[in-house]
């Protein structure tokens, strides 16, 4: 079985809400959309305090071309213009919208009717890209870079395949494989018009092995486009990388930045984001909603959730059973990437994936002892870059030394804190060690 | 014998040769440093901080040198050694003495465990840019010190450690020697080189936190919260606002303590004045009074014999 060659780690899968269907959450009594729901400059608001607004009226436009727009996901009134702390830590600009009733607006297709590319034969790549753009569709994986960008390669690039990252590789999270058992269709068109958009004849839809009945659904529905080939990959965090992924389905290196994936012709797209895809483009349906896990031991029900984007946090967990007791961590995202969370007023963005809630065992950080040279963090550094030098040089605040062993190639999948034996904060020192370098190679370019 | 005398002749011929080499080599390539510099570099405190911003003392005593070539030492300080330092290298230079203020680190930040509630706990590394990349550090304001001590660990003099019971970085003014390290490294800019001041008195606001009054007032019992009262009442336009932050000009502040009496939040702090007498204390807010002396008696037992 595939899977990419340098370093990985396998973490406890601990999916248990894979078995748990998607439950459509209620919605909020207020919605707050942050301006800040993916990379690259904030939307700008375009309403005001009092204005009505309806589910999918918009919000906040683009600044920008790497920039995406901002749609209501509730009928109410904006109740003002101001600020919240997100996911991020940091009080940022946000959009406070009061819900009354569930009024949409009449140029969505609510309809559950399935349509295919062949169906509207008259759409161009241009119009599918132009679409997106305008839905507000952003990478639904967790990294929030605007997908009409990246349907958009720079001069000089060509697209050869496309490859949907369908790996959910963080442990916890089933958002991405209770979508796929639950859309299979809606994916596939997306993926078709996704591989419309960029002009390429081979798609691939990437699963790990331990989604055996989505990669048998996806298998027998594919077997309508002979384009899309369904590929399983062995269980590997970070298999979901998006180097990682392009090494394990057509083994092919990126190389280390400035290059991106478009480089080697590939052009990667997580599965939630296929499926937006879809209903941006056939059913005119912008980015408000998305499919997150709410999971954690200690949490009664596990549940994946089909969640309006504004939606406080704090209402998803009193639907699965409210905050336990031992709560330690709540955490956006997964174990291995995600952040824990200031407080649980933080609303759902178009990023969110999951959110874990950790209990007091789990959340605790092991005592930090000294390094024995073991070089597990070598082995398990899927960029093969040596962590434990990148580390320490960074807390010695050495950053020539962090430059010169290619710091900006890390991806911060953290397996090598995970790896580590003696507990050490390998990562926390590199991210730092990395913001700066990359700071410093800014203002060199700018000279 | 012939042998002996053989090697003896041939080694000494090989000798002088290499000695003419060297001889001429040292006459040709010979780099004439100015003896200055090595007077000046002398008088210098050798700690190699780069608080000058050259690259340690012998770069600085360079520099200094050149300037005085040019004819003024103007902008050149010595921030370790101060006024003395200065005005013995202007005697080897032959120069004017041209007086700096000295200057000390100032925290612009008061927000200690019973300022600031803490409300959540960070468990990483012990260090201020590590928290700052996972959000706003332990409280809920997003300006103030984070209390992890980057400062502490650059500052060469032993001049700033964080005091356990306040969880705040804390300047030791007597050892403080204004290098700027700190300054350089406090990821949230907070510390401030401010002058000294006449018998090291001086004003300060010791809060940078730019949110909205309400914002601001929610996170930390004594921030400032823009209100715009010292500004008013402030007699010699030393005090600017700027997005939601009091700042107070050390240049034209005159030191009348009325900002501080003003300031309904006891941002404003008068430093290592004497404490006031009982009858002025009671008509401000006993509570405010009360933190205003633990910040004056604080660097007075270290600064005030010093100073």
């Amino acid at each position: 079985m595939k899977t990419f060659k340098i370093g990985g780690v396998h973490p406890a899968e601990n999916k248990l809400s894979a078995a748990n269907p998607i439950k459509v959450a209620s919605l909020p009594k207020q919605a707050v959309f942050s301006m800040f729901q993916h990379i690259g400059s904030p939307a700008k608001p375009v309403v005001t305090k009092g204005d009505a607004v309806k589910v999918g009226t918009l919000l906040a436009e683009a600044d920008g071309f790497v920039s995406a727009p901002i749609y209501s996901s509730v009928s109410g009134k904006v109740n003002k213009v101001d600020a919240i702390v997100d996911a991020s830590g940091y009080r940022r600009p946000a959009i406070f919208v009061d819900v009354e009733g569930d009024e949409w607006e009449e140029s969505i297709d609510r309809s559950s009717t399935l349509i295919t590319l062949s169906d509207r034969p008259e759409l161009t790549d241009k119009d599918i890209v132009a679409k997106i753009k305008e839905a507000g569709v952003v990478g639904m994986g967790g990294a929030t870079f605007p997908c009409h960008v990246k349907l958009s390669p720079p001069p000089g690039t060509k697209a050869e395949c496309v490859i949907i990252n369908a790996v959910e590789c963080e442990p916890y999270l089933t958002a991405d494989h209770r979508l796929m058992l639950e859309k299979a269709d809606e994916i596939l068109v997306g993926v078709d018009l996704i591989m419309k958009a960029v002009n390429v004849t081979k798609g691939y839809v990437a699963i790990e092995n331990n989604k055996p009945d989505a990669i048998r659904l996806m298998r027998e529905k594919a077997s309508k486009y002979p384009h899309i080939e369904v590929v399983p990959l062995q269980v590997k965090y970070p298999q979901g990388g998006e180097k990682q992924l392009i090494a394990a389905v057509i083994g092919r290196e990126v190389p280390a930045p400035p290059a991106i994936p478009i480089h080697v012709g590939a052009v990667v797209q997580n599965v939630g984001t296929a499926f937006a895809v879809y209903e941006a483009v056939m059913k005119n349906k912008p980015l408000f909603e998305r499919v997150i896990t709410v999971t954690g031991k200690s949490v009664k029900e596990p549940t994946n959730f089909m969640a309006r984007i504004g939606t406080p946090m704090s209402q998803l967990i009193d639907e699965c059973g409210g905050l336990p007791e031992d709560t330690g961590k709540v955490i956006g995202g997964g174990p291995m990437m995600g952040k824990a969370l200031m407080n649980l007023d933080v609303p759902v963005c178009k990023g969110s994936s999951g959110l874990l809630i950790m209990n007091q065992k789990e959340a605790r950080r092991g005592e930090e002892q000294p390094c024995i040279r073991c070089a597990k963090c070598v082995g398990a550094c899927p960029m093969g870059l040596e962590p434990y030098l990148l580390a320490t040089a960074s807390s010695m605040r050495n950053w020539e030394m962090v430059e010169d062993n290619d710091i900006v190639s890390c991806i911060e999948c953290g397996s090598c804190q995970f790896t580590c034996p003696s507990n050490r904060a390998l990562l926390d020192n590199i991210r730092t060690g990395k913001s700066t370098v990359m700071a410093l190679i800014r203002a060199r370019n700018a000279k | 014998m012939d042998v002996i005398w053989i090697a003896v002749v041939a080694l000494g011929a090989v000798g002088f040769l290499l000695a003419v080499v060297l001889f001429v080599a040292s006459k040709k390539f010979a780099v004439h440093e100015d003896p200055r510099i090595a007077q000046v570099s002398e008088v210098l405190p050798q700690a190699n901080c780069g608080g000058c911003g050259y690259p340690g003392c012998a770069g600085f005593a360079g520099a200094c040198v050149k300037a005085a070539d040019a004819g003024t030492m103007e902008g050149l300080l010595c921030p370790v050694g101060g006024a003395p330092t200065m005005e013995n290298i202007a005697k080897i230079l032959g120069q004017e003495i041209i007086s700096a203020a000295p200057k000390v680190a100032v925290i612009r930040c008061n927000g200690t465990c019973e300022n600031r509630p803490r409300v959540a706990e960070f468990d990483g590394v012990r260090s201020c840019r590590v928290q700052l990349m996972l959000g706003t550090g332990e409280t809920g304001c997003a300006f103030g010190c984070l209390g992890c001590g980057d400062c502490a660990s650059v500052c060469m003099f032993g001049a700033i450690h964080i005091n356990p019971e306040t969880g705040m970085a804390e300047v030791d003014e007597a050892k403080c020697t204004a290098c700027g390290a700190c300054v350089k490294i406090c990821p949230r800019r907070i510390i401030e080189l401010r002058p000294k001041g006449p018998k090291s008195r001086r004003m300060a606001v010791l809060c940078v936190n730019r949110d909205k009054g309400a914002v601001a007032n929610k996170v930390c019992k004594v921030s400032c919260i823009g209100c715009g009262k010292c500004v008013k009442v402030c007699a010699f336009e030393a005090i600017t606002m700027n997005s939601n932050l009091a700042y107070i000009d050390p240049e034209k502040c005159k030191l009348c303590r009325k900002c501080e009496d003003a300031c309904p939040r006891g941002a404003i702090h008068a430093i290592n004045f004497p404490a006031r007498k009982p009858k002025a204390a009671e008509e401000t807010s006993s509570a405010q009074v009360g933190k205003k002396v633990a910040i004056d008696e604080r660097p007075s037992k270290s600064i005030e014999t010093n100073a």
